[in-house]
């Protein structure tokens, strides 16, 4: 059953990322960039890292890649025919959130099927209820200053995108 | 039970792959689509070795990656913003102003 699951994740996250590649449309490439996050984040659950994979999902497909279809629109570089069989893309994306939905109702079967420990225990010791806890725990104590110079990372992506994205930023000095 | 060499192989050929797209793409947005590729592809070795040694380092160490994944994209459209205002093209073969 795991080896079902990983080969099926597996396999559409090296069709998908070779698809990345060879389209020409940047649109469709973004599209099936969708579908491998959404594979990846299926690999994730297999992997006992539940929050992880959630995190997958929001913020590479709902922030990242929503900012990469905003740019491709923005700068008008697709073809015009853009916006036929929209469903077929519904469909693929569709299908993965099915399978991880599954896999989530029947307690991570793939995962628990291979026998492995569940990964839910700190960094001390403590037996967390499950994998946000123990995430959490561990962020926020042992590696508390990276997540401080994270934040700062994330400021100066910030300041530096408006700076770079604002047009008439010089001019209105002068 | 998978073995972590399958996980491994398969980081490898999307990383490959990502590469592969950064030197022969002349789209600027696909080859950042294809930075995005290696990023994910970092992201399953760092998770399949938080499962494979029981340490969650490697999933706090995916945020992180996460993280400089989300300002590099954005640093990264502002430039191509602002180089499709400056030149009015996306393609890396008319930028050469840096070309010596």
């Amino acid at each position: 059953m795991s080896q079902l699951f990983f080969g099926y994740f597996a396999g559409m996250i090296v069709i998908t990322s070779i698809l990345v590649v060879a389209l020409k449309n940047p649109v469709y490439s973004a599209l099936s960039l969708l579908v491998m996050f959404f594979h990846v984040a299926g690999l994730f659950i297999t992997l006992h890292a539940e929050f992880l994979a959630a995190v997958q999902i929001i913020v590479y497909a709902g922030a990242i890649l929503v900012l990469y279809l905003f740019v491709v629109m923005i700068l008008n570089v697709t073809q015009d025919d853009r916006y036929h069989s929209q469903w077929r893309i519904a469909g693929v994306v569709c299908i993965p959130l099915f399978i991880e939905s599954l896999l989530l109702l029947s307690g991570g079967a793939g995962a628990v099927n291979t026998g492995s420990r569940s990964l839910q225990s700190g960094p001390d010791g403590a037996i967390a209820t499950d994998n946000t806890l123990a995430i959490g725990k561990t962020l926020y104590s042992t590696y508390l200053f990276p997540f401080e110079v994270a934040s700062l990372v994330l400021l100066v992506a910030m300041i530096g995108a408006i700076v770079l994205a604002k047009k008439d930023i010089g001019q209105r000095e002068t | 039970m998978i073995p972590i060499s399958y996980y491994l192989i398969l980081s490898a050929i999307v990383f490959f792959t990502g590469v592969v797209g950064v030197l022969i793409r002349r789209n600027i947005i696909a080859i950042l689509l294809s930075v995005e590729l290696m990023l994910n592809a970092t992201n399953i070795n760092f998770v399949a070795f938080s499962d494979y040694l029981q340490d969650l380092g490697g999933q706090v160490f995916v945020f992180f990656a996460l993280t400089v994944a989300a300002a590099e994209v954005a640093v990264g459209l502002a430039i191509i913003i602002a180089l499709h205002r400056s030149r009015s093209t996306i393609n890396v073969e008319e930028f050469n102003l840096l070309k010596w």
